[in-house]
C-alpha cells in the first residue's frame, strides 16, 4: 500500500499554479494586442495613411516583446505533467494529447511563419500580403488558445472518452464531443474575449501615459479610439458568455457553483450575492458557523442565472454533501444526487473492479473479468471519489473561490463603465482630464487582475478535481521527492522574477521611446 | 528566374541583419530556452513514465498499480 506524501501534492499545486499564472501574464496581452494592432493595419492598408502605418509599428514592437519574453513559457507546463503529474498524463492518454499536438503544429506553422513576415515584411511584400499575415499571426495565436482552452474543458467537463482499464487511458470516442463541449465553447469564448479586455486596457493605458506627458497624441488618441470601442465590444461578449459560462458551471459542477456563491443550503428561488464578507471562523461545511458576516442578496437572481428559472433549486454544499435531491445530471438526464459517502463507496467499488480486472486478465479468467469490467462501467463516473479520504476534501477553498469571483464581476463591470466612460469622453474632448488618464493607467493591473481571477475560480473552483469527478489531485500526482518539487518551484520562481523584470524594463523602455519617425 | 529558396532565405537573413530591439528579444529568447531545455527539462525535469519503462505495456501496469494502491 502506498502512503502519499500531502505535502507533495500542495508543492506540486504551487508549482503548478505558479507556472501557470505566470504564463497568463502574456498569454491575455498577446491575444488581445494582436487583434487591435490588426485591425490598426486594416486602417492603414484602407486608407494608405502612413500615421497608421506607424502607429501599427509601434504597437507590433510592444506585441514583439510581450511575445518573446513569454513564449515557450507554457512549455514548462508541459514539463510538470510529465514528472510532477505522470499518473494524469498517462490517465488521459490522447485527449490531453490530441489538443496540444494540434496547439503545437498550429503555433508553429501558422505564429512563427507570419510572425516574421509581419516584423521582416514592410516594404518587401505587398500590403496585403502582409496585412494577411498580421492576420494570420492573429489568428495562429487564438487558434492556439482554442486547443488548450479545449483540454482544459474537458478535465471540466470529461466527455467523448472511454476508460481502457487494459491501458489505464481514457481513449477519445468521439472528437467532437471533446472539442465543441458546451464547456470548451462558452470557456474559449470567454477566455479570448476577456484578453481583448486586457490587450484594450493596455493600449488606453500607455495612450494615457502619452496624453501625461504631451507626447505623441495623436497616435494615443487613435489608439484609444480603436481600444475603446474593441474593449467595450469585448466587455459585451465577455458578459454574455460569462453568463453560458456559469450556466454550464451549475450543470456541470455544482460545488463550483456552490463555491462561488458561498452557498452552504440550497434553496428553490436562491438570491444572488452581489457583496459579502464571509465569516472567517466557518472552517468546514459541517460547522454550525454563519456563512456571512453581511450581504447584499438579489432575490431569486442566482436560480434565474444558473437554470434559467427563478424558483430553480440551487444545493448547495451540504445539499451536495448529502445528496437525495432530484436535479439533472452533466449530459441533462434526471438523476437522485448520490452522497459524497455513496459516491466514495461507488468510487473504491470501481477501483477495487480495476484491480480484479487486472488480476483476472494476468490469470487468464476471462469471464471474472468481463464481470469486473462491467462494475467499473457502472462505477466509473465516481472513480475519483474512490481516493478521497476526507469527505472535507470535496469543497474547494470556499473564501478564495467567492472573492475572486466577486473581483472579476465587479472588475468586469467596471471596465464596461470606464470603455464607454472612454468612447464619451474622446467624443466631447474630454480625454486629457488628468484623473481619467491616472485611472487608465491604472487599468492595466486591473486588467491583468481580474484576468488571473477568472482561473482561479475555474481552476480553485474545481478542487480537489484534475478531471472532475474522475481523478482527484492526490491521484494524478507522481510519486517523486517533496524536495525536488521545492528547489524547482523556487528555481521557477527566480526565472520568472527575472524573466518578468526582463520584461517591463523593456516594454518601459520602449514606450517611453516612443514610435519614432 | 529567382529561386523561391534563396529568396527566402534571403528575407529572413536580411531580417536578421537588420533587427535592433530583435536582437535583444532572440537573445532572451535564447536563454531562457537554454535554460528550460538543457538546464531544467535534462536535471530536474525527467519524463518520469519514459525514464522508469519502455514499453506502454509497462507504464500502464505502472499506472494501474498506483491508481489501485494510492492511499
Amino acid at each position: 500500500m502506498e502512503t502519499m506524501d500531502y505535502s507533495l501534492i500542495d508543492w506540486s499545486r504551487a508549482q503548478f499554479a505558479l507556472t501557470a499564472i505566470y504564463h497568463w501574464l502574456f498569454v491575455p496581452l498577446t491575444l488581445g494586442l494582436s487583434v487591435i494592432m490588426s485591425i490598426m493595419e486594416s486602417i492603414y492598408y484602407k486608407t494608405g495613411d502612413p500615421e497608421w502605418k506607424r502607429i501599427t509599428k509601434f504597437w507590433m514592437t510592444l506585441f514583439g516583446v510581450n511575445f518573446a519574453i513569454g513564449v515557450a513559457t507554457g512549455i514548462i507546463l508541459e514539463f510538470e505533467f510529465g514528472t510532477n503529474w505522470s499518473n494524469y498524463s498517462w490517465f488521459v492518454g490522447d485527449i490531453f494529447g490530441a489538443p496540444l499536438a494540434i496547439e503545437g503544429v498550429m503555433a508553429f506553422f501558422m505564429e512563427s511563419t507570419f510572425i516574421a513576415v509581419m516584423f521582416f515584411g514592410w516594404n518587401k511584400v505587398s500590403k496585403g500580403f502582409h496585412l494577411a499575415s498580421t492576420w494570420l499571426t492573429t489568428l495562429g495565436a487564438t487558434l492556439s488558445a482554442l486547443w488548450i482552452l479545449v483540454a482544459n474543458a474537458w478535465m471540466q467537463f470529461p466527455d467523448g472518452m472511454k476508460f481502457n482499464p487494459d491501458t489505464v487511458r481514457n481513449e477519445m470516442a468521439d472528437f467532437w464531443a471533446v472539442a465543441l463541449s458546451p464547456v470548451a465553447v462558452s470557456k474559449f469564448i470567454h477566455t479570448v474575449t476577456s484578453s481583448w479586455m486586457v490587450g484594450a486596457a493596455f493600449v488606453i493605458g500607455v495612450s494615457a501615459w502619452y496624453l501625461l506627458k504631451k507626447r505623441e497624441q495623436q497616435l494615443a488618441y487613435k489608439s484609444i479610439r480603436i481600444a475603446a470601442v474593441f474593449g467595450l465590444v469585448a466587455t459585451i461578449i465577455v458578459s454574455v458568455t460569462g453568463d453560458s459560462s456559469a450556466y454550464e458551471v451549475a450543470q456541470k459542477q455544482p460545488m463550483k457553483l456552490a463555491a462561488m456563491e458561498g452557498l452552504y443550503n440550497g434553496s428553490t428561488g436562491a438570491g444572488l450575492v452581489g457583496i459579502g464578507i464571509l465569516n472567517p471562523a466557518k472552517e468546514s461545511y459541517a460547522d454550525k458557523e454563519e456563512t456571512f458576516l453581511a450581504k447584499f442578496e438579489i432575490p431569486k437572481m442566482l436560480s434565474m442565472l444558473a437554470y434559467r428559472d427563478p424558483i430553480a433549486f440551487v444545493p448547495g454544499i451540504n445539499d451536495i454533501m448529502k445528496g437525495g435531491y432530484d436535479a439533472k445530471d452533466a449530459w441533462g438526464k434526471p438523476v437522485r444526487v448520490l452522497s459524497a459517502d455513496e459516491r466514495i463507496m461507488s468510487g473504491k467499488i470501481a477501483i477495487q473492479a480495476l484491480a480484479s480486472y487486472k488480476t483476472a486478465k494476468a490469470a487468464g479468467q476471462d469471464s471474472f473479468a468481463l464481470k469486473s469490467k462491467e462494475v467499473l462501467e457502472a462505477h466509473y463516473s465516481n472513480f475519483g471519489y474512490g481516493f478521497i479520504q476526507d469527505k472535507n476534501d470535496l469543497v474547494p477553498n470556499v473564501p478564495l473561490v467567492f472573492y475572486s469571483f466577486r473581483i472579476m464581476v465587479v472588475f468586469g463591470l467596471f471596465f464596461l463603465a470606464f470603455f464607454i466612460y472612454i468612447l464619451v469622453a474622446g467624443k466631447r474632448g474630454w480625454l486629457e482630464q488628468k484623473w481619467l488618464l491616472k485611472l487608465s493607467i491604472a487599468t492595466i493591473p486591473i486588467a491583468y487582475i481580474t484576468s488571473q481571477c477568472g482561473w482561479i475560480v475555474a481552476e480553485v473552483g474545481r478542487q480537489p478535481w484534475v478531471i472532475q469527478d474522475i481523478m482527484p489531485t492526490f491521484a494524478a500526482v507522481s510519486h517523486i521527492d517533496t524536495s525536488s518539487v521545492q528547489i524547482t518551484f523556487f528555481l521557477f520562481a527566480i526565472l520568472f522574477t527575472i524573466l518578468l523584470i526582463a520584461e517591463i524594463g523593456i516594454m518601459m523602455k520602449q514606450i517611453k521611446k516612443g514610435p519614432g519617425h | 528566374m529567382k529561386n523561391p529558396i534563396v529568396e527566402i532565405y534571403r528575407f529572413y537573413a536580411e531580417g536578421f541583419r537588420s533587427m535592433k530591439l530583435g536582437k535583444t528579444l532572440w537573445l532572451i529568447i535564447a536563454i531562457k530556452l537554454s535554460i528550460m531545455f538543457f538546464v531544467l527539462k535534462l536535471f530536474f525535469f525527467p519524463n518520469i513514465l519514459n525514464s522508469k519503462f519502455d514499453t506502454p505495456e509497462e507504464k500502464a501496469e505502472y499506472v494501474g498499480n498506483e491508481l489501485i494502491k494510492r492511499k
